[in-house]
């Protein structure tokens, strides 16, 4: 699986004038994977999936779709990529089916692939019964999937949705759900979402961003054999070196001064660094154990500034 | 890619009530001006040219008089002001613009097909409003090569006003903003010459948009006047690449 990379992104960072949009993100992605992107409101997700698209520059950084550089060849990289931003871009005034070949055509598919193009996005994104109806006068939900399908239509490697379930009732997400499930298979796609269950329910791997940094990136769902995260905050600034060279502990990264993530081997290595702790005189102030539980993980990672 | 672009832009203009209105509506207004030019030549300069044995006729006196009207000239600022409306702000406020900057399509491809689908809007007009002087065939007799010169002429006035009201779409998201800057800078433009003293009006008479015109309408068409209308509608064009690829920098 990782053998078939398609998306690359590497120091990807965005200022806004003196804001800071977001900072040092690096990503992956491989065919047959689902990458959520997950943080609260203005955390940098729609930043990072538009300069993704190509539709906004880095500050810095560089993005290779399926091995072609967005910046140096976006036409070339564009090819590759399927993009459904935060509002769906659909002209009011045009029908479904007409709206979809002039997607078609802005990929330059022609004539019979074009129209076989179009054919399968509409039964893909069940549009059939309105895809002579002026998309203006459908629902959000279908506006949603018009959208859908125009980021599906060219069979891009890499597909970008950005809050693909926003607006929907409760049966359209799990139609979606289940279409976004169906082209992971064809696809590598990465999606935002502020939606805890559904980024759970979808996604292979999590990326968790606040304030323009990513705070986790990981597996989803994987059982932590023996191997877990700890979540530590002490009353002083410990020093991350001196705790990675414990034995158990694998992964030692600060997130504040006084906040730690640690990733331990097993059981023992959590007594281990406790000690090491207290011996240190950094005062241990809390010592949190992170289950696979995105929630939980997420709200330690997003709000914890506050307290810190 | 272009055609794609241009295409749809055409046939999204005749979606709307707006430019049928705009049609019906200049059509109907001109024909009047028109009429009454007939009206004015029949009475009043027919009789007179006949008694001098004048070489002037309907050409000049109903067909070019009629192509520079100033009313004629307004209206097609009024349309280009339109389409200014729609060509980029509408797509920047109704959040499709992403859908052009996402596909693998260049600034310059995409400038050309909205500016080639105005432009075929702009044709419509202009062939409506050309049936008017050339309905005057079925009376009398015309000097084809004239009017044709003339009617080149304002093409290419209302090429570049099409080029400007797509650069002017281009800076702003709000419609109304763009059609307003596209008038007030097309007026500009129209009436440099104005108020300059002197016959040839120096620098800003040259600058201005209709002292181009002039020679058309005299039946003139000199590489002069058509390299001006070119090198401007081609300096605005390039205006809006730059001005797109730096909405793709800052959006």
């Amino acid at each position: 699986m990782s053998s078939d990379i398609l998306l690359q992104a590497q120091g990807l960072e965005r200022r806004y004038g003196e804001r800071l949009a977001l900072a040092g993100l690096d990503l992956t992605l491989a065919r047959g994977e689902i990458l959520g992107l997950l943080g609260p409101n203005g955390a940098g997700k729609s930043t990072t999936l538009r300069i993704l698209s190509g539709t906004l520059p880095p500050s810095a950084g560089t993005v290779r779709l399926g091995g072609v550089d967005l910046l140096a060849r976006p036409l070339a990289a564009k090819r590759r990529l399927g993009y459904l931003p935060e509002v769906p871009p659909v002209y009011a005034d045009m029908r479904v089916a007409d709206y979809l070949t002039y997607c078609g055509r802005l990929h330059g598919l022609k004539r019979q692939r074009l129209l076989a193009a179009v054919t399968r996005a509409i039964e893909r994104c069940q549009l059939g019964e309105v895809r002579h109806r002026v998309i203006g006068n459908l629902s959000k939900g279908y506006q949603q999937r018009v959208g859908l399908a125009q980021a599906i239509l060219h069979k891009p490697d890499v597909l970008i949705l950005d809050e693909p379930t926003v607006g929907l009732d409760p049966l359209q997400i799990r139609a979606i759900r289940d279409l976004i499930r169906e082209l992971k298979a064809e696809h590598a796609i990465i999606f935002s979402s502020h939606i805890l269950p559904e980024i759970e329910a979808l996604c292979d791997r999590v990326v968790i961003l606040n304030r323009g940094r990513a705070v986790y990136q990981g597996a989803l769902g994987a059982p932590a054999s023996g191997a877990h995260e700890v979540l530590l905050r002490c009353a002083r600034a410990p020093q991350a070196e001196r705790l990675t060279g414990l034995p158990g502990v694998l992964e030692a990264a600060a997130l504040e001064p006084c906040r730690l993530r640690l990733r331990l081997a097993d059981a023992a290595a959590a007594e281990t660094v406790q000690r090491a702790v207290l011996d240190a005189g950094w005062g241990l102030v809390e010592w949190l154990p992170l289950e696979q539980n995105l929630e939980q993980l997420f709200v330690a990672l997003t709000h914890g500034e506050g307290a810190a | 890619m272009i055609g794609a672009i241009a295409r749809r832009e055409f046939k999204a203009l005749f979606a709307t009530p707006l430019p049928w209105l705009l049609l019906a509506l200049s059509q109907a207004l001109l024909a009047w001006v028109f009429l009454s030019r007939v009206e004015a030549y029949q009475s009043q300069y027919q009789p007179l040219l006949v008694t001098l044995g004048s070489g002037y006729g309907a050409t000049e006196l109903v067909a070019a008089a009629f192509l520079a009207d100033a009313r004629l000239l307004v209206l097609l600022l009024l349309a280009v002001s339109l389409l200014a409306m729609r060509l980029l702000a509408e797509e920047r406020q109704a959040h499709t613009l992403p859908l052009l900057l996402a596909a693998p399509v260049s600034s310059l491809q995409l400038v050309l097909g909205k500016y080639l689908g105005g432009l075929a809007f702009v044709l419509v007009a202009l062939l409506l409003w050309a049936a008017m002087p050339l309905s005057l065939l079925l009376g009398t007799a015309l000097d084809l090569g004239r009017l044709a010169a003339a009617l080149l002429g304002l093409l290419l006035l209302a090429a570049t006003l099409l080029a400007l009201a797509l650069w002017a779409s281009a800076l702003t998201a709000r419609p109304g903003l763009a059609a307003l800057l596209t008038f007030a800078a097309g007026l500009l433009l129209m009436v440099l010459r104005d108020g300059v003293v002197g016959a040839d009006g120096g620098v800003l008479a040259y600058l201005g948009l209709l002292g181009h015109y002039q020679p058309f309408l005299m039946g003139q068409v000199a590489s002069a006047d058509l390299a001006y209308y070119l090198l401007l509608t081609g300096g605005l064009l390039a205006l809006t690449v730059r001005r797109l690829d730096a909405l793709r920098v800052q959006a």
